[in-house]
C-alpha cells in the first residue's frame, strides 16, 4: 500500500506553506526520522521528517511551490516490498495547491480519482463553520491567485462579505505560481481595474527595477502590521530614562557572571524591567478581544530580532519570573535560532507584550507598531550622554528615550502612563530587577 | 395645521422618493414626502407602468393577429385605442392609490405642493392650502426628470408628442415618426407598430438602442425592419414642423442626403432634463454636472443634510436605480453602513418586441477597458421552449473576463428576456465566476436555459448548437 505524504501542519494555525526544498528525490529509500523536505511557513523554515519507511516513488509538489494547503499530498512512498512503479500509479489527487481556489471546498479534484482510502482526499481545509469567511467566488479566486489571505481583509459587501473591490490594496502575495492555470494578473491587467496588490499596482515609471517575489514572512509582516494599524488605535507615551545606575549594575553583575560565561546586555535587563513593570501594572498586560478583554497572569515578552529578509519575535516566557542571567542565556539561543530560520512556532507565537530596541543603531527615539493581539510594545532608543538636570544643576547623564505604543481600545492613557513610570523607576533604580 | 418638524423630508414621490420614505419610516425616522402632482411620480403615472399596460395590449393584439400560427382562429380582430388607453390609465391609477396606501400604512405625512429648499434643513411647500415651512435634519431630493424637447420644435401635444402625450393619444396616428431610439423611443415605436401604425425611427447614433451591445442593436434593427418599420441610423431630424394635418420632417441621412417626409404625428424621445429648477438648489450651492446633481456613493450632495437620488442625479436614469439609491441614502442617514451600488450591476430592460435586457459591460466596452474577453452567443432557435412558444427569435450573449472568470456583461434579446436578466444580475452582484454559472442546474424546458448555454458558448462548449 503506497503511503501518501501530506503537507504537514507545523503549527496549530498553519493553513498553508511553501515547499521550500526537497531533501530526497524519487527513488530514494527513506526510513523513519530521515529529513524529507524543508517547509517554509509564514514565520520559519522547518524540516519535515519521515515517519514511514519505503521508497520515494513520486514527488507531486515540486520544490519552490507556494501556498501548499495543509493536507495536500506532496509525495508518495512505496511501502516495503512494493514496486515503486506501481505505487507511482496510485491515484494522486491533483497537486493543485495554488490552482484550486483557496478555501473552496469544491469536490472536483479529489472526486476525479476513485480514492483508495477516504483519507486520500486532500483535505481542502475548509475553515470550520465557526470562522467562516464570507467572500464572493470572484474574491476567493483572485485572492488565491494573488496569494492574499482573505482573513486579513475586511468585507464591505452585503453583510460584511469580501468582494472584489476589497482586494484592492490588500497586501500582495506572490503572483500566480507555475501551477496556476490563470495567467499572472500583473502587467496586462485592464487599465481601468489594475489587478490589486500585484506588481501591476505599482505604477511603472520606466525606472530600472526588479520585482522580487515576497517571502511568506514578508507577506505576514505586511498583513499583520497593516491589520494592527488599521484596527488598533495606537497611543504613544514617551519617557526619558537615566541609565547610569543600570549600566553600573550591569558592569558589576557581568564581572561576577563572567565565570559562568554569561554576559548581560542592556536589552536583557530591559526585557526583565518591562516584564516586572507589566506585572505591577496588569492593566497593560492585556489583549483586546472585541467582546472580551484578556488579562494575562504572566508577562511573556516578545523580543524583536532582525533577521535576513525580515523580523521575528522570539519569546522570553515568564520574563518577570526569570533571573536576568537566565533571560540572557535564552535570548542568545533564540536569537541564534532566529537568524538560522530554525525557530519552532512555540518559540515565536504568543507573547503578551513586545520590546523593540534600535538603540544600537543610534536611533534616539521611535514609535513601534503593536504586534496583535498584544496590547503594547516598548520602543527603546539609544542610551546617550545628554545634558541633564540633577538637583537643579546641569549635569551629564546617560539617558535613553523609551516610547510605549498602547492599544487604546484596551488600555487607558493613565494606565499606559503608569506603566511607563514604573518601567522608568525600575530602570533608574535597577536593584528591584535583581531581587 | 400639520406638524412641520421631521427627521427626514423626501422631495418627490417617484419610485426613488416613496421607497426612501418607506425605508426611513421602517428605520424609525419621522418622515414626510412632498409631491406636486401624482404620488408615484413618472414611473407609476406616466412611465414604466402605463407603457407596460399599453405594450401588453399590443402584444395580445399581435398574438391574435397571428392566432393561425398556433392553430387557432380569431376573426374580426380590431383595436380600440381608447379602451387600450383607458386600461393603461386604470393600471396607473391603481398603483398611485397603492402608493397613497403605503404612505398611510407607514405613517408618512404627504404634503401636496411645490417644494423648495430655503435653507439646509428647511423646505417650503406651496400647496393649495397655502405655504408651509417644513424642517428636517435631512432632506432627500428626488425630483426626477422630464423629456427633453427638440430645441427647434417643442412638443405641442397635438402633432409633436413626448412620452406623456404618446401615453394618452388624442387619436391613433396614421404614420408616426419616432425621434430617438433609446428605451422610451423604441418602446413607443414597437407599441404603435404592433397596433398597426406605419412607424419610422430616426436615431442620431450609428445604431438603434445605442447603450446596448452592438449585436443586440443589429438584431433589433433586422427584427423591426421585418415587422415593417423604417429605420434611419446615423441620421438627424433637421427640421420638424407641425401642420394642420400632420408634421413635416427633414431627415438628414447617414449618406448626407436630406429627405423630406410627411407624418401624422412625431414622438420626441431624445433624452431627459433633470428637474433641478426652482427647488432652491442654486441658492444653497448644491453642485450639479450638466444639470444633474452630483452625489457620492451614499447619495450625499456637497451640502450637508441634502441628499439626492434617481433621475435628478447621474445616469443610468432607471426607476430601479432610484429605488436602490433611496435605500442606500436612507440607511446612511440612519447611521448604517450600506454597500454602495456598482453601476455595472444595474440591469436595463426595454419592452419592445422582441424584448431587450442587459447588465454590465458590452463586449466592445469591455475590450476598450482593456479586458481580455471571452464572449459567446446562444440563439433562441436552439432552445426547445422558445420553439414551443413560437418565439425562436433572439439570443443570449455573455461577456467574461478571460483572466478572472468574472461575468462582465450579459445581453439578451427575445421573448421574456426582461424577466430573465435578473438571474445574471444576481450572479454578477454576488461576483459568481464562470464555474458557478456552468455548475448551476437550469430547469428544462425554459427560456432560462439559453442563459446557461450563453455562458457555455463563451467558453466554447455550448450543447445545443
Amino acid at each position: 500500500m503506497p503511503i501518501e505524504l501530506k503537507m504537514p501542519a507545523l503549527s496549530p494555525t498553519m493553513e498553508e506553506g511553501t515547499l521550500a526544498k526537497w531533501l530526497v528525490k524519487e527513488g530514494d529509500t527513506v526510513k523513519s526520522g530521515d529529513l524529507l523536505a524543508e517547509i517554509e511557513t509564514d514565520k520559519a523554515t522547518m524540516e519535515f521528517e519521515a515517519i514511514d519507511e519505503g521508497i520515494v516513488s513520486q514527488i507531486l509538489v515540486p520544490e519552490g511551490t507556494d501556498n501548499v494547503k495543509v493536507g495536500t499530498v506532496i509525495a508518495v512512498i512505496a511501502g516495503e516490498g512494493e514496486d515503486a512503479g506501481s505505487a507511482k500509479a496510485a491515484p494522486a489527487p491533483a497537486p493543485a495547491p495554488a490552482a484550486t481556489p483557496a478555501a473552496e471546498p469544491k469536490a472536483e479534484a479529489p472526486v476525479a480519482a476513485p480514492a483508495p482510502t477516504p483519507a486520500a482526499a486532500p483535505a481542502a481545509a475548509p475553515a470550520a463553520s465557526g470562522d467562516r469567511i464570507k467572500a464572493s467566488p470572484l474574491a476567493k479566486r483572485l485572492a488565491a491567485e494573488q496569494g492574499i489571505d482573505l482573513k486579513s481583509l475586511t468585507g464591505t459587501g452585503p453583510g460584511g462579505r469580501i468582494v472584489k473591490a476589497d482586494l484592492e490594496g490588500a497586501p500582495a502575495g506572490t503572483t500566480a505560481s507555475a501551477a496556476t492555470a490563470a495567467p499572472a494578473p500583473a502587467a496586462a491587467a485592464p487599465a481601468a481595474t489594475p489587478a490589486p496588490g500585484t506588481a501591476g499596482s505599482i505604477p511603472d515609471f520606466g525606472i530600472p527595477h526588479e520585482d522580487e517575489k515576497l517571502s511568506g514572512m514578508r507577506k505576514t509582516i505586511a498583513r499583520r502590521l497593516t491589520e494592527s494599524m488599521q484596527q488598533s488605535p495606537h497611543i504613544y507615551l514617551t519617557v526619558d530614562i537615566r541609565l547610569d545606575a543600570l549600566l553600573k549594575l550591569r558592569g558589576e553583575l557581568n564581572a561576577s557572571l563572567e565565570s559562568r560565561g554569561v554576559k548581560l546586555s542592556v536589552n536583557d535587563m530591559l526585557i526583565k524591567a518591562l516584564a516586572v513593570a507589566l506585572e505591577r501594572v496588569p492593566a497593560c498586560n492585556v489583549s483586546f478581544g472585541g467582546d472580551v478583554m484578556r488579562q494575562y497572569k504572566r508577562a511573556d515578552i516578545s523580543v524583536a530580532v532582525s533577521i535576513p529578509g525580515g523580523l521575528i519575535t522570539p519569546i522570553i516566557v515568564d520574563a518577570g519570573g526569570k533571573s536576568m542571567s537566565k533571560i540572557s542565556t535564552e535570548m542568545s539561543e533564540l536569537a541564534a535560532k532566529a537568524k538560522e530560520g530554525k525557530l519552532q512556532p512555540n518559540e515565536y507565537q504568543g507573547g503578551t507584550a513586545s520590546i523593540s530596541n534600535m538603540g544600537m543603531m543610534g536611533i534616539k527615539q521611535f514609535t513601534a507598531v503593536i504586534n496583535p493581539p498584544q496590547g503594547m510594545i516598548m520602543a527603546i532608543g539609544a542610551g546617550e550622554k545628554r545634558p541633564y538636570i540633577v538637583d537643579d544643576a546641569l549635569a551629564i547623564a546617560t539617558v535613553m528615550s523609551a516610547t510605549g505604543s498602547f492599544d487604546h481600545r484596551a488600555i487607558d492613557g493613565a494606565d499606559g502612563a503608569l506603566l511607563m513610570k514604573t518601567f522608568k523607576e525600575l530602570v533608574e533604580s535597577p536593584l528591584g530587577l535583581v531581587a | 395645521m400639520a406638524d412641520i418638524n421631521y427627521d427626514l423630508i423626501v422631495l418627490g414621490s417617484g419610485p426613488g422618493g416613496y421607497v426612501a420614505a418607506i425605508r426611513a419610516a421602517q428605520l424609525g425616522q419621522k418622515t414626510a414626502i412632498v409631491e406636486r402632482e401624482n404620488l408615484g411620480g413618472i414611473c407609476l403615472n406616466w412611465g414604466c407602468i402605463p407603457t407596460k399596460a399599453l405594450l401588453r395590449s399590443a402584444e395580445i393584439y399581435h398574438y391574435m393577429q397571428h392566432a393561425g400560427d398556433y392553430g387557432l382562429v380569431a376573426a374580426q380582430i380590431s383595436a380600440d385605442i381608447d379602451a387600450v388607453v383607458k386600461r393603461s390609465r386604470g393600471v396607473a391609477k391603481q398603483l398611485s392609490q397603492g402608493v397613497a396606501f403605503l404612505m398611510k400604512k407607514h405613517k408618512i405625512t404627504v404634503h401636496m405642493g411645490e417644494g423648495k429648499l430655503t435653507a439646509p434643513g428647511k423646505l417650503e411647500v406651496k400647496g393649495e392650502k397655502g405655504t408651509e415651512t417644513l424642517t428636517a435634519k435631512n432632506i432627500i431630493v428626488a425630483t426626477g426628470a422630464r423629456a427633453r424637447d427638440l430645441p427647434f420644435a417643442p412638443a405641442d401635444g397635438k402633432r409633436i408628442w413626448t412620452y406623456r402625450h404618446a401615453l394618452v393619444p388624442p387619436e391613433m396616428p396614421k404614420k408616426l415618426l419616432v425621434i430617438g431610439s433609446g428605451a422610451i423611443g423604441i418602446e413607443f415605436a414597437s407599441f404603435y407598430s404592433d397596433m398597426g401604425v406605419d412607424v419610422t425611427v430616426v436615431e442620431m447614433l450609428d445604431r438603434l438602442v445605442p447603450v446596448e451591445d452592438a449585436d443586440v442593436s443589429a438584431f433589433l434593427e433586422k427584427a423591426l425592419k421585418k415587422q415593417g418599420m423604417t429605420i434611419f441610423t446615423g441620421a438627424g431630424v433637421e427640421e420638424l414642423k407641425a401642420t394642420a394635418t400632420g408634421v413635416t420632417a427633414k431627415i438628414k441621412t447617414k449618406e448626407g442626403k436630406t429627405e423630406s417626409a410627411e407624418f401624422s404625428h412625431a414622438i420626441v424621445a431624445i433624452g431627459i432634463v433633470p428637474n433641478t429648477e426652482n427647488i432652491g438648489l442654486e441658492a444653497l450651492g448644491v453642485k450639479t454636472t450638466k444639470g444633474h446633481i452630483d452625489t457620492d456613493a451614499m447619495c450625499r450632495t456637497n451640502v450637508p443634510g441634502i441628499w439626492a437620488i434617481g433621475d435628478v442625479t447621474a445616469p443610468p436614469w432607471l426607476a430601479h436605480k432610484a429605488m436602490h439609491e433611496s435605500v442606500i441614502s436612507v440607511e446612511a442617514i440612519a447611521g448604517n453602513h450600506p454597500h454602495a451600488m456598482d453601476p455595472r450591476n444595474i440591469p436595463g430592460c426595454t419592452y419592445c418586441r422582441p424584448q431587450i435586457a442587459s447588465v454590465g459591460l458590452t463586449e466592445a466596452k469591455a475590450k476598450e477597458l482593456g479586458y481580455e474577453v471571452k464572449a459567446g452567443t446562444f440563439p433562441f432557435i436552439g432552445n426547445g421552449k422558445a420553439i414551443a412558444l413560437g418565439e425562436s427569435e433572439g439570443f443570449t450573449k455573455t461577456v467574461f473576463d478571460a483572466k478572472t472568470g468574472e461575468l462582465l456583461g450579459a445581453h439578451m434579446i427575445g421573448a421574456e428576456v426582461t424577466e430573465l436578466i435578473q438571474g445574471y444580475t444576481i450572479g454578477k452582484t454576488a461576483e459568481l465566476v464562470e464555474d458557478d454559472f456552468i455548475g448551476t442546474v437550469f430547469p428544462h424546458p425554459t427560456l432560462s436555459e439559453t442563459m446557461h448555454e450563453g455562458v457555455l458558448a463563451a467558453f466554447g462548449r455550448p450543447l445545443h448548437i
